[in-house]
């Protein structure tokens, strides 16, 4: 459904966060992105939506161009492709139940967005997906009032009522304790589920990913080093990715992490 | 290099060596020289015999000012009400012009840096140095004595003031918000007003509100160039040397300043 | 409340709360700021022919911005610039001198209290009077000339800075203060240890941003007789003399633009 072909990103500066990246996302399918701080995995994930423009090489969603396309209709496939980010990245100063809706801007015209008069239609969801990650009582708080697990969760909602085909996530977990990371991973994985969503998640807690998705993709140097299934990762990976360390440590503790402490029910 | 030897050595501490210190007491020289200069301006042109006469005359005129004529309150409550009415507008006015002026002169809202942003920060400066009693004699001269004229004058004059203060803070917003404005597919209205100006509010409210303050001051004393306001009357008794009128004025002045600051105050206590 | 349900929600508008909860005082203030305006502007007289009239005056203006006149009037306007810069620099050295022993006695954190009290008072009345004011009864006491642009913009300058410079020092780190005080220094030596370390900088930036403030101001100081560029610029507006206006504000504007950009420089070098 998702196809990079010789995906490309050079900065002004020179440096060179990705180079000929070629991968394929099938419909429905959770992949983790990992690597070390650096490699491209934030440029990778804002190539696909322009946020970052690519230098070179081509992005296809469904069989559309993206990497062609003109700024209206980079807009109305922006629209497909749902975003979450590490720092939340919500409006602080508006509602939650704005931020909600701000995920349906493409969707509306400009003045019923100014005017804050959306259709019932995305109101109702809007309320649904409050309740689907159980934030319905706060609709009315102002984001700043939330803590960072509750900001991340209107963030997820704001992603899904564009009513996306394949969610981009960076790093959702890097600013939350453990428990909430856990929560939030399992959360989007779920959604992603029911939604039959297609998902890239950068993510730099390899045991975590390893926890949740189907496939996990190595990136080192703005390259692809590893691609595979979560239990094909071993320490010679880690290190072919990461470079020298003493992985074995890593990898078990997660296991024994499963073990000791059982997730509590949503 | 501040430690240094003498004959005997005996190492001496210095905060600063030779050349720093003779450095610094040339610089010191250089600014007396040029205040003393200055000064010796200043006194060719004063006539020193009525600054000695000056405390008789402050005394006379003192004497002369109290007790301040309050029966002339009835014909300040106009100009009073014109004052206000020239601050009040002349700063939503220069609002309204302020906010489009700052969105082309941040750098990160500008349509275009090398064209657009130098014109808008051009009439930043342009505005901001011109002091609005300047803008009064201006305008006075082209549309003619009264409010109007005063109103125009703070407008334009609060536009560079306000418009540097609210493109500092357009360049100051949170980056990553606007990112995921943009990535749900919005417009470029859409992002700027769901992305940026929840952001600037705050901002924009404490600049408003700080601005029409200022202007409260200024716009009393625009009369004096015939541009309407509590400043007219303070001038026409001055020029017929009705000092219990002057008295009276002044009194107003200083009391309508500090309502001002104090409502000022109140509102930004309330918004921020 | 507390418990909202989904299906009490589905189906129902929703609306951005408001800014002010209250509905009655919401719409008072509406209605209130909605009279204010009607009556502002309905008491604006506009002359619009007067205005109409202006227009091709307010033309010739702009267009003589573009064909400034520096030499018909070159001698007044030397002069003039040369009598504000004048005022401009001794009101600013003469205003930074007397306002940093008031900033110390007005910082409640080192002045005892009948000093703090004057001080204050001191910088409240330099505030609320405006420049102008102070000319006017300036030029008064003392006769036309620089002299009472020069006492009005020094009095300016030290309820500016003094009100910065208390609220710097008040706000500065108690525990260096504190370092110094502990090794047994007199009070002076703990201002200069202590005190004076944490501030310059910042007194630095304030003194170059009140040079700016004083050029502007000495610029308006000659339309009250008290010295300066704008006794010119009086004569240059009523004469109806544009081009030399255009040029007198063009240097004003320029020596501003030269002034912050020095003082930029100044200020990063300083922090």
């Amino acid at each position: 459904m998702l196809e990079l072909q010789k995906l490309t990103k050079t900065y002004r500066t020179g440096d060179k966060a990705l180079q000929n990246v070629d991968l394929v996302i099938p419909k429905g399918q959770v992949l983790a992105l990992i690597g070390p701080s650096g490699a491209g995995k934030s440029t990778l994930i804002r190539c696909i939506n322009r946020l970052v423009e690519p230098s070179s090489g081509k992005v296809l969603l469904d069989g559309t161009e993206l990497t062609a396309l003109s700024s209206g209709g980079l807009r109305k496939m922006r629209r497909k492709m749902g975003m979450i980010f590490q720092e939340y990245a919500l409006v602080e100063r508006l509602t939650v139940m704005e931020n909600v809706l701000s995920g349906r801007l493409g969707y509306v015209g400009f003045w019923r967005s100014f005017l804050r008069k959306y259709p019932q239609s995305d109101i109702d969801e809007a309320f649904r997906l409050l309740d689907r990650v159980g934030l319905l009582a706060m609709a009315d708080k102002r984001a700043d009032e939330l803590s960072g697990g509750q900001r991340q969760r209107v963030g997820i909602a704001r992603a899904l009522i564009q009513d996306p085909r394949l969610l981009l996530v960076d790093e959702p977990t890097a600013s939350l304790d453990p428990k909430t990371s856990r929560q939030i991973m399992r959360l989007i994985c779920e959604l992603c589920a029911e939604r039959d969503l297609a998902a890239v998640i950068n993510i730099h807690d390899v045991a975590l990913a390893q926890m949740f998705v189907e496939r996990i993709v190595g990136l080192k140097a703005g390259e692809l080093a590893f691609d595979g299934k979560p239990s094909d990762m071993s320490d010679a990976v880690l290190t072919s990715i990461y470079g020298e360390e003493d992985w074995h440590a890593t990898i078990r503790q997660v296991d024994e992490d499963e073990a000791e402490t059982p997730e509590p029910a949503q | 290099m501040p430690v240094t030897q003498t004959a005997k050595g005996v190492k001496i501490w210095q905060l600063r060596d030779r050349n720093q210190t003779l450095i610094r007491w040339a610089g010191y020289l250089a600014v007396v020289a040029v205040f003393m200069w200055c000064w010796k301006r200043i006194s060719d042109a004063t006539t020193w015999f009525f600054v000695w006469d000056a405390p008789r005359i402050a005394a006379d005129i003192g004497g002369r000012a109290v007790p301040p004529r309050w029966s002339y309150m009835d014909k300040l409550w106009g100009p009073l009400w014109d004052t206000l009415n020239m601050a009040t507008l002349g700063t939503l006015l220069a609002l309204v012009m302020a906010v489009p002026v700052a969105f082309l002169a941040a750098r990160n809202t500008t349509p275009s840096a090398i064209f657009i942003r130098p014109v808008a920060l051009f009439i930043i400066v342009a505005t901001r140095s011109i002091n609005s009693l300047i803008w009064a004699l201006l305008l006075v001269a082209i549309i003619g004595p009264g409010v109007f004229a005063g109103l125009l004058a703070i407008a334009f004059r609060s536009i560079g003031f306000c418009a540097k203060l609210l493109y500092e803070a357009i360049e100051e917003i949170d980056q990553t918000q606007v990112e995921a404005i943009t990535a749900t597919g919005a417009s470029r209205w859409q992002v700027m007003a769901y992305g940026i100006v929840p952001q600037i509010m705050p901002a924009f409210a404490g600049i408003s509100v700080f601005r029409w303050d200022i202007n409260i001051r200024e716009s009393t004393v625009l009369g004096l160039v015939g541009a309407g306001g509590i400043g007219l009357q303070l001038q026409s008794s001055l020029n017929t040397l009705a000092w219990p009128q002057v008295t009276l004025i002044l009194i107003v002045i200083l009391f309508a300043v500090v309502v001002g600051e104090w409502i000022s105050a109140k509102v930004r206590g309330a918004i921020i | 409340m507390s418990t909202v349900t989904l299906d009490d929600r589905l189906g129902t508008g929703w609306r951005k709360p408001h800014f002010i909860t209250n509905p009655t005082l919401r719409w008072g203030l509406m209605l209130g700021a909605a009279v204010y305006l009607v009556l502002a502007i309905g008491s604006i007289e506009v002359n619009w022919s007067r205005v109409a009239e202006g227009m091709s005056r307010g033309w010739a203006f702009v267009t003589s911005f573009f064909n400034p006149d520096f030499v018909s009037r070159g001698g007044d306007i030397w002069d003039g610039i040369l009598e504000s810069v004048i005022i401009t620099i001794t009101s600013t050295v003469v205003g930074i001198l007397i306002s940093i022993p008031i900033g110390l006695g007005a910082a409640r954190n080192i002045a005892p209290l009948p000093v703090y009290l004057v001080c204050r008072g001191i910088v409240a009345l330099s505030r609320a009077l405006n420049e102008i004011i102070v000319a006017i009864l300036l030029v008064a006491i003392f006769g036309f000339g620089p002299l009472a642009g020069f006492l009005t913009l020094s009095f300016a300058t030290i309820g500016f800075l003094s009100k910065l410079l208390a609220e710097d020092i008040e706000e500065m780190d108690r525990v260096q203060a504190e370092a110094i005080r502990a090794t047994g220094s007199t009070w002076l030596q703990w201002v200069n240890y202590g005190v004076q370390p944490q501030v310059m900088p910042r007194l630095i930036g304030l003194s170059m941003y009140r040079l700016d403030i004083n050029f502007r101001e000495s610029a308006v100081l000659g339309l009250v007789g008290a010295g300066g560029i704008g006794a010119t610029l009086n004569t240059a507006f009523d004469r109806y003399e544009f081009d030399t206006a255009a040029a007198i504000l063009l240097i004003i504007i320029v020596t501003v633009m030269v002034l912050e950009y020095l003082s930029g420089i100044i200020r990063a070098k300083v922090q």
